[in-house]
């Protein structure tokens, strides 16, 4: 392996990473401001009490979220220096700008949030979660645009005195047509995985509350009848039966609750899922005509389909997927061709005919920074072929459970059977891996490309960093990154199994007694 | 002014909010073993009450001056690619350290109160302590080993190593940001505190503060006799006598003033760095022909005209609202206004009730 491919790795790696915890951050923002503003609203306790246990999932998301959000400021310098120096012009605008209109917002409002119980004037404090969500909108937005670029290089152009790609249009870059329909893809996957978790947690919660509540019950009932057997009269057991059958009222009244929330979070997540598959649609068009190579990497279609009639869409398929033994289980005739270009027997060009599109017109420009004799104009067929239907498959897995639960609890019923706990691991999991595959595939598919036509990831990479260097980083990083998502993890579930706690009336902070304990304090 | 100078300003402005910010949540965190200590606390609980109190300090705010750093790291790649490109590839395992500093810091600010066990608090403690004492000298290494220069072959690639950076004035603007942190960080602490911690900050600020005052001013000194500017002596100058005003106000129970005086202090000593380094962003010790400069290093003009429509229309919003902040949380804390410790257990008692 040489520096290149460890560079690129430890990018999936920290990447990937990152952006476990991105999507929850922006849905789950969404779903603290929403809760926020309903107590702020009704008043009802509920709310607040919803507003409070996800507002505190959400801060322990957000931290991992936040700081390995640092490396990835850094690390364009640090891995990709060559790259840096090549696209700067065009690529450290929407970064600075990036960290300007939103980090800011989101750290500073987040701050408030967090502390700004009984300190800020009610109103106030929900709306500081709203600026924290459209903060972590801007940030997707910004970011996205800069991605886009590499996907689809638009407002630039390349200035061969100095070497480099240069800004003309910041303006197109902010519109480029890959942007206005990749953000709302990763918008909606977001709010997709927000509603996973409200879901995911609440079923869970509900079922677990139900549960103990039978089970009290039952022990009341068995307790009642041994104390009248016993005929005991020291009323022990009549005491602890009245303790214990009050609890049980307690817990059966949080089953509403959850059973509600888990509800909004199915809704958000059937609503999303509509927006991702829409948006995905459109993007697939706009791919077949950007960056046709991924479109036929996505369904290793190797051969262009004959003229006049359209591309098959492969649902399945096994052999290796080298182009000599394609071996699809189930073909749907047409489908590619109506996703990627609307009509059932458009042209959809396959991977030979496009290798030697790509090497006529990439191969003959000559550039130094781009490409030689040695450029593999192919992905790696096999992960962009699985990534895809992966990307796909958890997305519709996610909206299948969305709708079970919103059928398993209509007029007021509690699922409480075994599917419910594993619905509940996997309705956040899915679409959070949806996302990740979705990453992977975009990434992989633009390959050999670091910016599309523009410059191979290959030449991106720094020339004064040594292979023992990136082989160091990457342990450390691979090491506290497997440690942290070991500790994040068992936060996250320790506080899925407190619940959420009860409800204390707000404390008004203008008649606040000075020398009270805060109402939230690190 | 050209647009090179005005972004070559505007970092070096970033630069001075992130350490003037930073500088003291680095201090409070480095605080935390001796403050929050056996020295100080009458015993274990007491320690941990300290600990938290410094902790909701600058809970609210640390974040949002953390940023400060990522967006200078983002405007220096969008006005200065070849800077950010050089510097951040050629520092490449400081980088790395400094990141690895900063994520079990912030994780150790986000996490610590939220479990009870005296283990969990105690990692954490070492991961804010370490977390932000390294950052606090990396950073310090790396930009008076930018100020003196370093390799840079023609390609505008760092060809040292780590240890080119680890010499002996490096390492001693390593302890003089460390030591300049600490001061800022106690004088903080006294500034925002009430009780027994705010005269032991104060104390220990004026301690410390003597130290750093002669460490920065050898420092300077020395930074300034090879690449000292009239301007640069100047703001040396002020940062060394606003440091003995901050120190004097200290003394006298001024902790505003004081802390007035170390901001200063730490303003002024990045102006010198900046000024010191004008027009090269990044010397070479190699050969002065391959010198980065904010003309070479730069962006076209075009997108230093964007950033500057953006960074003029959004830079005041953001000090605005970074303000406001502080003022929301400007109330004096003292031990008495902790709560008790999160709980765990709250969802357990069903479960005992159960077995009973």
């Amino acid at each position: 392996m040489d520096a290149t491919d460890l560079a690129r790795w430890q990018f999936a790696i920290v990447t990937v990473y990152h952006f476990l915890f991105v999507p929850i951050t922006i849905g789950l923002s969404f779903v603290v401001a929403v809760f926020h503003t309903q107590w702020v609203r009704t008043r009802n306790p509920d709310w607040m009490r919803l507003a409070k246990f996800f507002g505190k999932l959400f801060t322990i998301n957000f931290a991992l979220g936040l700081v390995t959000g640092i490396v990835q400021e850094f690390q364009f310098g640090m891995n990709w220096s060559a790259y840096s120096r090549f696209v700067g012009d065009i690529f450290g605008a929407p970064l600075a700008i990036e960290a300007l209109l939103a980090f800011f917002l989101e750290s500073v409002f987040l701050g408030l949030w967090i502390f700004g119980w009984g300190r800020i004037p009610e109103k106030l404090h929900a709306s500081t979660m709203w600026i924290v969500h459209v903060g972590t909108l801007l940030s997707a937005y910004f970011i996205l645009a800069a991605n886009s670029f590499m996907q689809h290089p638009v407002g630039f152009r390349f200035n061969p005195d100095s070497g480099r790609a240069e800004l003309t249009d910041f303006f197109a870059v902010l519109t480029n047509k890959v942007q206005l329909v990749t953000f709302p893809h990763v918008a909606f996957s977001a709010y997709m995985v927000g509603g996973g978790v409200l879901m995911g947690v609440s079923i869970h919660l509900m079922r677990r509350e139900s549960l103990r509540a039978s089970a009290l019950i039952q022990s009341v009932d068995t307790l009642g009848s041994s104390t009248v057997a016993a005929n005991d009269n020291h009323g022990d057991g009549e005491l602890t039966m009245t303790a214990q059958a009050r609890q049980a009222t307690a817990l059966r009244a949080d089953v509403p609750l959850y059973r509600r929330a888990a509800r909004i979070g199915a809704v958000l997540t059937l609503i999303a899922g509509i927006g991702v598959a829409v948006s995905g649609d459109i993007q697939g068009k706009i791919m077949t005509e950007v960056q046709p190579m991924k479109m036929a990497a996505a369904e290793a279609l190797y051969e262009t389909s004959p003229q006049g009639e359209g591309a098959p869409f492969s649902v399945l398929t096994i052999g290796s997927l080298d182009g000599q033994h394609a071996n699809p289980l189930i073909e749907i005739p047409g489908l590619l061709s109506f996703l990627g270009t609307g009509t059932w027997d458009g042209e959809v060009k396959g991977i030979n005919d496009l290798k030697r599109e790509y090497a006529a017109t990439y191969g003959a420009t000559g550039d130094p920074t781009l490409v030689d004799a040695t450029t593999n104009y192919v992905p790696n067929i096999p992960t962009t072929y699985w990534t895809f239907r992966l990307m796909v498959g958890t997305s519709f897995a996610a909206v299948g459970i969305a709708a079970l639960v919103l059928w398993t609890t209509r007029r007021g019923r509690v699922p409480t059977s075994k599917w419910v706990l594993y619905a509940a691991i996997a309705a956040p999991l899915l679409p959070v891996f949806g996302n990740s595959f979705g990453w992977i595939f975009t990434e992989v598919g633009r390959q050999p490309w670091a910016v599309f036509g523009l410059m191979t990831t290959a030449s991106g990479v720094s020339p004064s960093v040594s292979v023992g260097e990136v082989i160091t980083s990457m342990t450390v990083f691979t090491l506290l990154y497997g440690a942290l998502a070991v500790i994040e993890i068992k936060l996250f579930l320790a506080y899925v199994r407190k619940g959420a706690e009860p409800f204390e009336p707000p404390t008004d902070p203008s008649d606040q007694d000075e020398d009270a304990p805060l109402a939230f304090a690190y | 002014m050209e647009l090179t100078t005005f972004w070559f300003i505007v970092i070096g402005v970033l630069w001075t909010g992130y350490f003037v910010l930073e500088g003291f949540d680095f201090g409070v965190g480095m605080l935390f073993p001796v403050l929050g200590g056996k020295r100080y606390a009458k015993d274990a609980a007491d320690a941990d009450k300290r600990r938290r109190l410094m902790l909701n300090t600058i809970g609210p705010v640390w974040d949002g001056n953390e940023v400060w750093v990522l967006t200078a790291g983002g405007a220096t790649f969008a006005a200065f690619p070849n800077w950010y490109a050089t510097m951040f590839s050629g520092f490449y395992l400081p980088l790395l350290l400094i990141l690895v500093a900063l994520i079990v810091r912030n994780l150790g600010f986000d996490y610590r109160h939220k479990r009870p066990e005296q283990a969990w608090k105690a990692r954490w403690d070492l991961a804010i302590f370490w977390g932000s004492l390294v950052p606090a000298l990396l950073w310090g290494v790396a930009l008076t080993n930018v100020v003196r220069g370093v390799p840079i072959d023609k390609n505008m690639e760092y060809t040292g190593n780590l240890f080119t950076l680890l010499n002996p004035v490096g390492l001693l603007g390593g302890a003089v940001f460390v030591t300049l942190f600490l001061t800022h960080g106690a004088i903080f602490v006294a500034l925002k505190t009430d009780g027994p911690i705010r005269r032991e900050a104060r104390a220990l600020a004026g301690r410390v503060g003597i130290v750093a005052a002669v460490l920065a001013v050898a420092l300077l000194t020395l930074l300034g006799l090879e690449h000292g500017k009239t301007v640069s002596w100047a703001t040396t100058v002020v940062a060394a006598v606003a440091l003995l005003a901050g120190l004097a106000a200290n003394a006298r129970g001024r902790e505003g003033w004081a802390f007035l005086g170390t901001a200063i202090t730490i303003g002024m000593a990045v102006a010198s760095y900046f000024l010191m380094l004008f027009p090269n962003v990044m010397p070479s010790t190699t050969d002065a022909a391959f010198n980065l400069t904010v003309t070479n290093a730069s962006s076209t003009e075009y997108t230093l005209k964007v950033m500057t429509i953006v960074a003029l229309v959004f830079t005041p919003i953001v000090i605005l609202y970074q303000a406001w902040t502080y003022w929301i949380f400007r109330k004096r804390l003292s031990t008495k206004h902790i709560p008790a410790d999160v709980s765990l257990e709250h969802a357990a008692e069903p479960d005992t009730a159960l077995r009973s």
